[in-house]
């Protein structure tokens, strides 16, 4: 069981969040300019390193934040995401 | 009646060579079963199989083994079909026995939902020439009397798929059936070799760097499961894949009590008992990517939770041991066999959850692919292509594992 920091309710267990994936996947800016190839990229083709991984986690069963951290794909150590919203940004 | 003389070894321990036709990246099962039909229907044995620890260390020695045949499309049946064809020959083709027991798998429904979807796969299978059946639930408790189906419990088991093939065979034998084939026909199966990087020149592989040196190769395929994208990574390519830990588990040694296998898709648990009397359960995935080789506990958990609400009879059984393995889970679930943008680099890999059953018809079309550069009938619809295409073979309903 990994302990995951929710920026807005803090350390909680793994079974309270949904995993998200890989982070930093931006929508298509002009997706009618996509070809076949390129969106087959966006869609599909995800880093998958053994090592850091920049990722999404959602709290599901807490306060619905969508959030990212930075975690070892061996280690499961978990370092902050200095991108990620932090509590006092939460009004 | 003497006892049979065991050899010392069943292979030879070379070191690599400077130069291969071809160099098979993954000691696995795959990887044996290619580098053997490679030789045996191809001719082709200047072969080497690199693999970084020991022969079939990996998902090879980590998984639950069930094999069957009864996917849901017309691409799947085909070649999951072919492998099991391959696996009633088997131990007679490798002169090893590989305690094939074809003893009945039964995939379970728990609500209208999975009947419907139970029977449409049945109906499927049959159209393909695969064995199957539908049971209800009166049929599915003469079959496995162990199995509660009452009305009390919380997933009620309303009926089941069947297919009489399917079953489990010795994990451990069908790598060293398949080692000791490749290496009597001039394989070399190379162990402490790691592969660190490629020599791409001109738009194809040359070479692989390995711990042990540089090996120069015609070939090179990937058969590396759960590390195929970090291997992949190192030829510049990027790959539907995500790598996923995923649990079993033994109990103690049990005497007779389960004589078919039982998946639920919908609980999450699916249950064989070993030849040798241990029960084997499987779980689903762990939801984020890990190559951890080790998961967390509250996914067997919720197994354990599944599988004694389907057996209330193994609830004073102990578990004795639990491990992970490092399944790559492509977006369709189901495998990539085929080219990739960089000539000479071929890759199998995204069996998932599921590549234990398919591991001669893997290594058959594999072989067949590597040895002719381009793709098997059985394994054109598996190509990268599809990502692109939208072709995709959805199998998340057949693989019967969460994920």
């Amino acid at each position: 069981m990994q302990l995951i920091e929710c920026p807005w309710c803090g350390p909680r267990d793994e079974i309270e969040f949904r995993y998200g994936g890989q982070a930093g996947i931006a929508y298509p800016e002009d997706p009618s300019a996509l070809s076949d190839e390129e969106w087959a990229g966006y869609v599909f083709m995800r880093d998958n390193p053994r090592g850091w991984f920049h990722e999404r986690w959602y709290h599901v069963h807490g306060c619905r934040t969508w959030f990212s951290v930075r975690r070892h794909t061996v280690t499961h150590e978990i370092g902050r995401d200095p991108e990620s919203p932090r509590r006092e940004e939460f009004g | 009646m003497s006892a049979p003389v065991h050899p010392d070894f069943l292979w030879r321990d070379p070191d690599p060579r400077p130069s291969y036709d071809v160099v098979i990246v993954g000691g696995g099962g795959h990887g044996l079963a290619t580098a053997y039909y490679l030789a045996k229907n191809h001719g082709i044995t200047n072969v080497a199989v690199l693999e970084k620890g020991w022969l079939a260390g990996g998902n090879m020695a980590r998984n639950t083994t069930v094999i069957r045949s009864n996917y849901l499309w017309d691409e799947s049946a085909a070649i999951y079909e072919h492998s099991l064809k391959l696996w009633e020959g088997l131990s007679a083709e490798l002169d090893y026995d590989l305690m094939f027991s074809q003893r009945g798998v039964l995939n379970l429904a728990h609500s209208l939902h999975d009947v419907r979807e139970g029977r449409r796969r049945v109906n499927a299978n049959v159209l393909n020439g695969v064995d199957a059946e539908w049971l209800d639930a009166d049929e599915v408790r003469r079959f496995c009397p162990i199995l509660e189906v009452g009305a009390h419990t919380r997933h009620p088991v309303l009926g089941a798929t069947l297919q009489r093939r399917g079953g489990i065979a010795k994990h451990d034998h069908v790598a060293w059936g398949y080692a000791r084939g490749a290496d009597a026909l001039g394989v070399d199966l190379v162990q402490g070799c790691e592969v660190t990087g490629f020599e791409i020149a001109g738009g194809r592989v040359r070479a692989v760097l390995t711990s042990r040196g540089r090996i120069a190769a015609g070939t090179v395929a990937l058969a590396a499961a759960g590390h195929t994208s970090v291997l992949a990574a190192r030829a510049g390519l990027r790959l539907p894949l995500q790598s996923h830990p995923l649990q079993a588990l033994v109990s103690e040694l049990l005497e007779p009590v389960l004589d078919c296998v039982v998946m639920s898709n919908a609980v999450h648990v699916y249950v064989s008992q070993a030849h040798k009397g241990e029960l084997v359960m499987g779980a689903g995935i762990d939801p984020c990517n890990s190559y951890g080789q080790r998961g967390s506990f509250h996914v067997i958990e919720e197994q354990m939770s599944a599988a004694l609400e389907l057996f209330p009879v193994f609830n004073r059984v102990r578990v004795v041991r639990t491990w992970a393995g490092i399944v790559d889970v492509s977006p369709d679930a189901s495998p990539i066999i085929g080219t990739t943008p960089v000539d000479g680099l071929m890759i199998n890999a995204g069996w998932g959850t599921g590549g234990f059953k398919a591991t001669p018809g893997s290594g058959w079309v594999y072989a067949d692919t590597i040895a002719s550069g381009r793709p098997h009938p059985l394994a054109e619809p598996f190509g990268l292509a599809r990502f692109t295409t939208g072709a995709l073979i959805d199998e998340h309903g057949a693989a019967a594992v969460a994920h």
